[in-house]
């Protein structure tokens, strides 16, 4: 993992004074909330229906046994007692009072942890794919180049008042498991002739206006690689819409002026700016990496296990994903148990996940961006201990990419923003299909409930999505089939007339029982989907 | 209207602006004044006889100005370059690091508070146009 060198230190520490002089003036009078507000957006502070939410950031998911218990102990300190793992790979408290947000943000800063840029019109935090490092079929691990994002775009000076919040994600593998052309850069890396590079992709996005991101760049190498995105975000910056929110990411100006004009103006700018030598040399490039080298694996470690337990094997052939590493394993941790709210842990929870992380995970987690935790190294042989203790903090959910791990937004309990709500819609659909046999029948299956329009519940990208929206002053479902956030990319389709909060639940359950008679053998829902189309789903549901 | 702040030695420009378009209707102005939507580009082959651009900052969420800057330090202009308008004191050590060399805040900015702003962060993560060097320099020497 990355650590901080007295200089990345250095700026994380000025950071908390910067913002503890903020709130003091804000606190003072001396500062309105209008002025405030971009202040505080940019050190993720928001208000929320009821309280100030904070958002932590992860940067590309990534983080240490210490850093997750620091995360438990705000929570208890000064939150409710738990914390809500976001799709960005983030975390938020949902109960924080603005007096002590500087006292929060010291405490994170002794364990090199901070809140830069996770809200507002800038650079986001940077995210990735959980399995970096760990997967078998990366060419690389990723996380250095995010690395060198996150130092180039904390506290960018051209870049912080964007037309709107920009994302960024890094993946190196063809399986996307990041949402990687659903961000407003993506980069997948790439071997060429030996030589890494990435490609780039500019202009994805969910919201309103939801786009899958084309390729801009076939191949960018690493010392090349900021004098790239400056250019993307300085054409951005200049010619990106401000006259309408709704109209200002960069995939609306790439649609309007097109992809091949959008690439010849970011050219004729990366040749302007590459002259300012602002890449970093290779050994920047290497003193990063050498951070994410493979952990000390046991060579000599079995795969054998036993799997006469049935629930332990069920959580196994679920859960467990494997490693690129003989003898070890890559354990999901699903924050969705059936009743619980998707992506919440209690701030014992997050101590237990440490704490394992530590002994049988060679110090690391993952935050996963459909708002699970990933434990990437763990040898085999632990993985019977691991269940058990993960069973008995209730963290044991065998239903990894099933119909109940529902990547749900906060909504209309917490969200200022919401037409209705996810949470109990999500819960209610988790009950349904509660049945352990049943959901696994059903197969691989992402279902993804966003609250509004504004999609962060990535709505569009679910195999099943459903949009909340404001139906005459009532909450109404609208129901979404197709859409798929992973490397076959694609927008899921409205079906029709939307429904109301149980009906919504019996309509996902019909066109899963759709999916069950017609379904061709090996294929998952969304393959069915795409075969025989939206007619037959349409005919259950309204016929 | 509050002060106008400038981090240079010469005397402060008089010569009131003008707009782009004057400007490049072959006028002999030496001051110029660029709003959000325009090109300073449109502006390098006469660097040499301008000494004043203002910036125009309608509203402080509008952050073209920061990307008009760079544009003109990227391209040898070595005059004063003002921010003028919506600039709060938080935004203005991100300007000076855009370029901006003077500044025109139409609200009163308080000087303890700049100052401090000013000197608190030791280091930056990325080269722009104030000659700050960035950490990696730092790191590798
Ligand atoms: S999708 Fe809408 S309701 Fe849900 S969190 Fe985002 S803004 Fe709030």
């Amino acid at each position: 993992m990355y650590q901080y060198d007295k200089y990345d230190q250095s700026i994380v520490d000025a950071r908390v004074e910067e913002f503890r002089d903020q709130v003091k003036r804000r606190l003072a009078g001396e500062i309105t909330e209008d002025q405030f507000k971009p202040l505080r957006l940019m050190n993720g502070l928001y208000l929320q229906l009821h309280a100030y939410m904070l958002r932590v950031a992860v940067p590309y998911g990534t983080l240490s046994g210490p850093q997750m218990h620091m995360l438990a102990h705000i929570a208890r300190k000064y939150d409710r007692g738990y914390g809500h793992f976001t799709t960005r790979q983030n975390i938020q408290y949902n109960w924080i009072k603005l007096d002590e947000c500087p006292d929060i943000l010291a405490e994170l800063a002794t364990v090199e942890m901070h809140a830069i840029q996770t809200s507002g019109n800038c650079i986001r935090n940077i995210s990735s794919d959980q399995y970096a490092g760990a997967a078998a079929d990366e060419v690389a691990d990723p996380r250095p180049w995010a690395e060198l994002l996150r130092q180039w775009s904390t506290f960018h000076p051209e870049f912080t008042y964007l037309p709107r919040k920009f994302k960024i994600a890094v993946i190196a593998a063809d399986e996307d498991r990041a949402a990687m052309r659903l961000h407003d850069i993506g980069i997948q890396l790439v071997k060429k002739d030996g030589v890494l590079g990435g490609r780039i992709f500019v202009g994805g996005g969910m919201g309103r206006t939801p786009m899958i991101a084309p390729e801009i760049k076939n191949f960018v190498t690493a010392d090349d690689l900021l004098s790239y995105v400056e250019a993307c975000l300085r054409v951005y910056n200049r010619y990106g819409r401000r006259d309408n929110i709704y109209k200002a990411r960069i995939k609306i100006l790439i649609h309007e002026i097109g992809a091949d004009e959008y690439r010849r103006q970011v050219e004729e700018e990366f040749v302007a700016v590459k002259a300012l030598g602002i890449d970093p040399p290779q050994a920047e490039f290497d003193r990063i990496t050498a951070f994410f080298a493979p952990p000390a694996f046991d060579a000599g470690a079995s795969d054998a296990i036993d799997r006469t337990d049935p629930d332990f094997a069920v959580w196994l052939d679920q859960n467990v994903k494997p490693h690129k590493q003989p003898g070890y394993a890559i354990v999901n941790i699903s924050l969705k148990k059936t009743g619980d709210i998707p992506g919440d842990a209690s701030a014992d929870q997050i101590d237990v996940m440490a704490d394992l992380a530590t002994k049988y995970s060679f110090d690391e987690l993952r935050v996963t961006h459909a708002q699970n935790i990933v434990l990437p190294h763990v040898a085999v042989r632990d993985l019977p201990e691991v269940w058990r203790t993960l069973d008995a903090a209730g963290l044991a959910a065998a239903n990894l990419d099933l119909i109940t791990d529902i990547i749900a937004c906060p909504g209309l309990d917490y969200c200022s923003l919401a037409n209705a709500r996810s949470i109990p819609v999500a819960q209610k659909i988790a009950s349904r299909f509660a049945d352990q046999g049943r959901q696994r029948d059903l197969g691989e299956l992402k279902l993804k409930i966003s609250g509004c329009i504004n999609a962060c519940g990535h709505h569009h990208a679910g195999h099943i999505g459903i949009l909340g929206v404001d139906k005459k002053g009532t909450e109404n479902y609208q129901l979404l089939l197709g859409g798929s956030g992973a490397e076959d990319a694609s927008l899921g389709k409205i079906t029709g007339p939307g429904f109301d909060e149980d009906g919504i639940v019996d309509a996902v359950e019909k066109v899963t029982n759709v999916y069950l008679g017609v379904r061709a053998d090996g294929e998952r829902f969304l393959d069915t989907y795409r075969r025989v189309g939206m007619e037959p789903f349409k005919e259950a549901l309204y016929g | 209207m509050g002060d106008l702040l400038r981090y240079r030695d010469d005397a402060a420009h008089e010569e009131p602006a003008v707009t782009l378009d004057a400007f490049l209707g072959a006028s002999n102005a030496t001051a110029v004044r660029i709003e959000p939507g325009e090109d300073a580009r449109a502006l390098l082959p006469h660097l040499d006889r301008i000494a004043l651009v203002e910036v125009a900052f309608p509203a402080y969420r509008d952050g073209r100005g920061y990307s008009t800057a760079r544009v003109l330090r990227e391209a040898g202009y070595t005059g004063e370059l003002r921010a003028e308008g919506d600039v709060l004191v938080d935004q203005v050590p991100l300007m000076r690091r855009c370029g901006f060399d003077s500044f025109a805040p139409r609200a009163e900015i308080d000087s303890a508070t700049l100052k401090a702003s000013l000197e608190r962060y030791e280091f930056v993560y990325q080269g722009a146009a104030d000659g700050a060097v960035p950490v990696w320099k730092l790191r590798h020497g």
